[in-house]
């Protein structure tokens, strides 16, 4: 005699403390397998494109910090940077390096964020405080810098609009060299414990060919061979003179992802430290940039690598002060499509694993 | 005072014993309300930070206040909860923690029960409690406290049976059930305690131990982040705090248990410091494990639940058999 | 002249507030201001008049604009300068031969102008009363003007004698070869216009949209492009049509190019490559959801970021809010 089952509908809602932000995902389980997952976004949606079209570019860019709010600066920097490629600003040395150094600084933090949350989405209570005991450092550090702990509007088109007040990069010097030291103490916490690596291998796998597919950028592209890196395929800013490898990893899985994050954590500390030492003793931080803004007619679409992946920013410009259309192309939005086919086979257990590892951001998702 | 217990049913004895029972209740309270703030203690120094520290000196009166909290919170039923379930799940789950501890002998004379199959009625009682847990999944008309109360069954059946099996060995030793002889059983110096011949026993049960209790790295059924607290997410107030207790009191019961089995209950760790009363010597060892399982939640990630089955049935019941093989085959070689 | 004086004036005074002061054409325009011929005003009109920014913007958008040495960046400016000759774009920064320019622009600012005299003369009225201090000010910063960009023009040497058009972009060759590819596979009437984007030397091809699946196998599969990987999809709306953007890179060759697909405004429909690029599932549902674009093929087109009940397409430049005090 067959067992009748049936198929339990499982919102994980908007309010759940492992989406990550308001991100709701509809999961059809058949006991503890989940059969099917859609997820459902635009609880963040703010409506970014269509206020930017009344707004001038340097006004825009305090919405671009709300966009991934745990990766300001790398939006700062998308915004700017494509309206500089289009009005073919230069950008003074001093200011190119601040901008590069708060991006990789940027990049270590968020990292920390993703990692704390991820281990305690796995269960783990103290690697969260760890994460965000070092990530305060680096706050602080932003804190001084441009006056705020999240959301810093920092850069503008052409330059930055603070300068690194006196001691500031002896100060990052130090966090360069004690994160180094933090990330053996992360590895001894964490990355060879047993029970951990039996949860993240073999989750969540999928090949480059489907990575490519998709369009997923960032770690998830890496963790399966591919060494595509924006900073070093399409450099922009000075990544060029900088070296640093790309991490890459083979599975495919959580656990390629969690090394290929973790192994870019250590590359952004090496650029910081060449970064550091060829810091320009004075300069300009703003570049020669007319006092309204206003690129030429034309459009043009310009894509840096952010922690999440490739964010990118298109503008087309009628030649006035405001962009006639701005689009985003948000990492997160792209990377999330991929979701519902990891899910499929998996245990519910493994849906908060996965969704973890994909490293997502609701505001810059909905935009 | 196992003596006070023996002897007609009187009026006079059944107020002295009920007395007895609930000068214990008020220990086990009292025990499990700084457990409460020492758990909080020790993450908050585990993880860099201070713990409670405002209310009353030291925060040591923060549990305090956390419980009046609680208790004087809203009654809430889910509206198309099974009533009768749900008030009766947490009583059910409650009731097993606090009656196993009247087999357990704290010191030579300060026990509640002399039976001869004190072991066999621990286990036999702490079973139960899967019981009430499961209810109070089902009842809350809930699906992730339905998720979460299957789950929570699933494990702590498949993990009593190493638990069991991996005292036999410490029985076998000590020829006997009656929890107060096998503390005899380790009398003398601390290489007689359990722990060291039954070195792999010891380990079995305290992995399955951390299974039983729902505590981290097992702590599936109430895994925060993915079901929301699982089985008793709808619970609250009263009823949420007795869910509480019965966690506390059996890390009470668990610890009690591994000290009296493995660690030689009161005695001392050498013939001359024995002079030191045998309640010392239980409450340090038995803080000591304590502390170990906080500690533990401090540290290591929580398992999936596939895997933790898959390591119970598949890892631990072959262990614990082959302890109690070994030790069978060691007893009639050397005895 | 007097139109033109007038013009010249309302200019100087609706220019008073907004002028950068290191631009050479305001430099040119003021000189002539301070008293010189027939030619300076001319040059004024066609410069910058604000006033012509909104008659200009509605007669609809033509080739996209280099983007080199803009400051000024006024895109009525440049039009009106790119319609004329190409040269004229060399002379504005430079302004070596003002005369010359002067004339070239002069016949565009007429044709301007004298759309818009009628508009004119209400603001003149009252610009007139108020420019004799201003005259005088103007002279003299004017005259530093003047000297700067005497001096910068004398440093650039005689660009403008440059009348050869900006070089081929390095990225024809590529330019040529994708339509000869897309023309040889898909047909030929696949590809409806193609030309280098000057900001970036992106290769773009504006594709029909009929042909948009087979030419995005074609992209995607043909062993000199390698299309795999598909960046951006982006719905704009153009006041006239709608139009869907494809930002492509190869991972192999690492060279962009981008895809446009028009469609009318009263019933967008693009067909969806969702089938040949994963990528763009979720984004033609955002375009859809935003835009209202219709993607035909889609397996699952509804709306992502705004509510499911949502009428009304939020991203359309003719959009009005239901509510309209929210």
């Amino acid at each position: 005699m067959a067992i009748r089952t049936e198929e339990l509908l499982l919102n994980v809602g908007p309010q759940h403390p492992s989406t990550h932000g308001v991100l709701r995902v509809v999961v059809k389980l058949d006991g503890e397998v989940i059969t099917e997952a859609t997820p459902v976004i635009g609880y963040l949606h703010r409506g970014t494109e269509k206020l930017a079209e009344n707004l001038n570019y340097t006004q825009i860019i305090p919405y671009t910090d709300r966009m991934d709010y745990v990766s300001a600066m790398t939006n700062n920097y998308v915004l700017c940077h494509t309206v500089e490629k289009m009005m073919g600003i230069e950008v003074p040395e001093r200011a190119e390096f601040l901008r590069l150094i708060v991006m990789e600084l940027q990049r270590i933090a968020s990292h920390q964020v993703w990692w704390g949350t991820y281990l305690l989405d796995i269960g783990s209570l103290s690697p969260f405080l760890y994460a965000f005991w070092d990530r305060e450092i680096i706050i602080n550090l932003f804190n001084e810098l441009c006056g705020a702990r999240l959301t810093y509007n920092y850069m503008r088109v052409g330059g930055v609009k603070w300068d690194a007040p006196e001691g500031w990069i002896d100060k990052v010097k130090d966090f360069v060299k004690y994160m180094k030291g933090r990330l053996e103490v992360y590895d001894r916490l964490v990355t060879g414990n047993e029970i951990f690596l039996a949860r993240v291998k073999g989750v969540g796998k999928y090949d480059a060919q489907t990575a490519i597919d998709y369009g997923l950028s960032g770690a998830n592209l890496r963790c399966t061979g591919v060494a595509w890196d924006l900073r070093k395929t399409q450099p922009y800013s000075l990544y060029d003179r900088f070296e640093f490898d790309v991490a890459t990893a083979e599975e495919g899985d959580c656990w390629a992802r969690y090394k290929v994050r973790l192994e870019e954590i250590r590359q952004s500390l090496r650029i910081l430290e060449q970064a550091l030492e060829q810091f320009p003793p004075e300069g300009e931080i703003m570049g020669k940039v007319p006092r309204v803004v206003r690129p030429p007619e034309g459009e043009y679409y310009a894509a840096i690598e952010s922690p999440r992946g490739e964010i990118g920013c298109y503008i087309v410009s009628k030649g006035k002060a405001e962009p006639y259309r701005l689009k985003f192309r948000r990492p997160s939005f792209v990377n999330l499509q991929v979701l519902p086919k990891l899910l499929v086979g998996e245990t519910m257990t493994n849906l908060v694993t996965i969704l973890g590892s994909i490293d997502i951001v609701l505001g810059e998702v909905d935009c | 005072m196992g003596g006070m217990f023996s002897g007609p049913l009187t009026w006079q004895n059944a107020i002295v014993w009920i007395l007895a029972s609930v000068v214990l209740l008020f220990l086990v309270l009292g025990f499990v309300t700084y457990a409460i703030y020492f758990e909080r203690k020790i993450l908050g120094w585990a993880q860099a930070r201070h713990g409670p520290n405002r209310v009353g000196p030291f925060g040591l009166l923060q549990t305090v206040a956390d419980v009046a909290k609680v208790l004087m919170k809203e009654d809430i039923m889910p509206k198309n909860a099974d009533r009768a379930l749900f008030i009766l799940a947490p009583f059910l789950a409650f009731v097993p923690a606090f009656t196993v501890l009247a087999t357990i002998p704290f010191t030579g004379w300060a026990y509640f029960a002399d039976l001869n199959v004190g072991l066999l009625y621990y286990v036999a009682l702490s079973s139960i409690t899967t019981l009430g847990i499961l209810l109070g999944g089902w009842a809350s008309n809930n699906k992730y406290a339905l998720l979460g109360g299957m789950r929570s069954a699933a494990q702590m059946i498949s993990y009593e049976i190493p638990l069991v099996i991996s005292v036999v060995g410490v029985v076998l030793l000590s020829g006997s059930l009656n929890m107060s002889k096998i503390v005899d059983g380790q009398e003398g110096w601390f290489w007689n305690w359990n722990i060291v011949p039954q070195f792999l026993g010891f380990v079995v049960f305290m992995i399955a131990a951390f299974a039983e209790l729902n505590r981290t790295p097992f702590d599936l059924p109430e895994a925060e982040s993915e079901l929301v607290a699982g089985y008793f997410v709808e619970y609250s107030g009263f009823r949420w705090a007795m869910y509480m207790l019965t966690e506390y009191v059996y890390m009470f019961a668990i610890a009690a248990l591994t000290t009296v089995l493995f660690l030689g209950g009161w005695h001392a760790p050498a013939p001359f410091l024995e002079f030191i009363p045998g309640i010392v010597w239980f409450l340090l060892k038995f803080a000591f494990v304590v502390f170990f399982i906080i500690w533990t939640r401090a540290t290591l990630p929580r398992m999936r639940v596939d895997q933790l089955m898959g390591f119970g049935w598949k890892v631990l019941l072959p262990l614990a058999l082959a302890n109690v093989f070994l030790t069978a085959v060691w007893l009639e070689i050397f005895n | 002249m007097s139109e033109r004086e007038q013009q010249m004036k309302q200019d100087q005074t609706v220019r008073a507030g907004t002028a950068e002061p290191s631009d050479p054409p305001a430099a040119e325009r003021a000189e002539q201001a301070a008293g010189t011929n027939e030619a300076a005003p001319l040059v004024a009109g066609a410069d910058v008049n604000p006033s012509r920014i909104d008659q200009t913007a509605a007669e609809g958008e033509e080739t996209p604009a280099p983007g080199a040495e803009q400051r000024e960046g006024d895109g009525v400016s440049e039009k009106a300068r790119q319609t004329v000759t190409p040269e004229k774009q060399a002379d504005s920064s430079k302004q070596a031969d003002v005369p010359k320019g002067g004339d070239e622009s002069g016949s565009a600012a007429e044709g301007a102008t004298a759309g818009e005299a009628a508009k004119n003369e209400a603001g003149v009225k009252a610009a007139d009363s108020a420019d004799a201090d201003k005259e005088a000010k103007r002279k003299a910063a004017a005259e530093a003007r003047a000297a700067r960009a005497a001096a910068k023009a004398k440093a650039d040497g005689d660009g403008g004698e440059s009348a050869q058009p900006k070089p081929p972009s390095p990225n024809q060759p590529l330019l040529d070869r994708l339509v000869d590819i897309l023309k040889r596979e898909v047909g030929e009437d696949a590809v409806e216009s193609a030309w280098i984007n000057p900001i970036g030397d992106i290769p773009t091809v504006s594709l029909r949209a009929e042909r948009l699946v087979d030419c995005a196998r074609v992209l995607r599969d043909h062993p000199e492009l390698q299309l795999n990987y598909l960046r951006n999809v982006a719905g704009v709306d153009m006041e006239t049509h709608m139009e869907v953007v494809y930002h492509f890179i190869s991972l192999n060759n690492k060279i962009n190019y981008s895809i446009k697909v028009k469609t009318d405004r009263e019933h967008p429909s693009v067909p969806s490559v969702s089938e040949v690029w994963s990528t763009a599932n979720w984004n033609e549902r955002e375009i859809y959801d935003l835009l209202g674009i219709d993607f035909p093929g889609h397996p699952d087109l509804r709306r992502i970021l705004m509510p499911d009940d949502w009428v009304g397409y939020p991203l359309r430049k003719d959009y009005v809010p239901a509510d309209p005090e929210v």
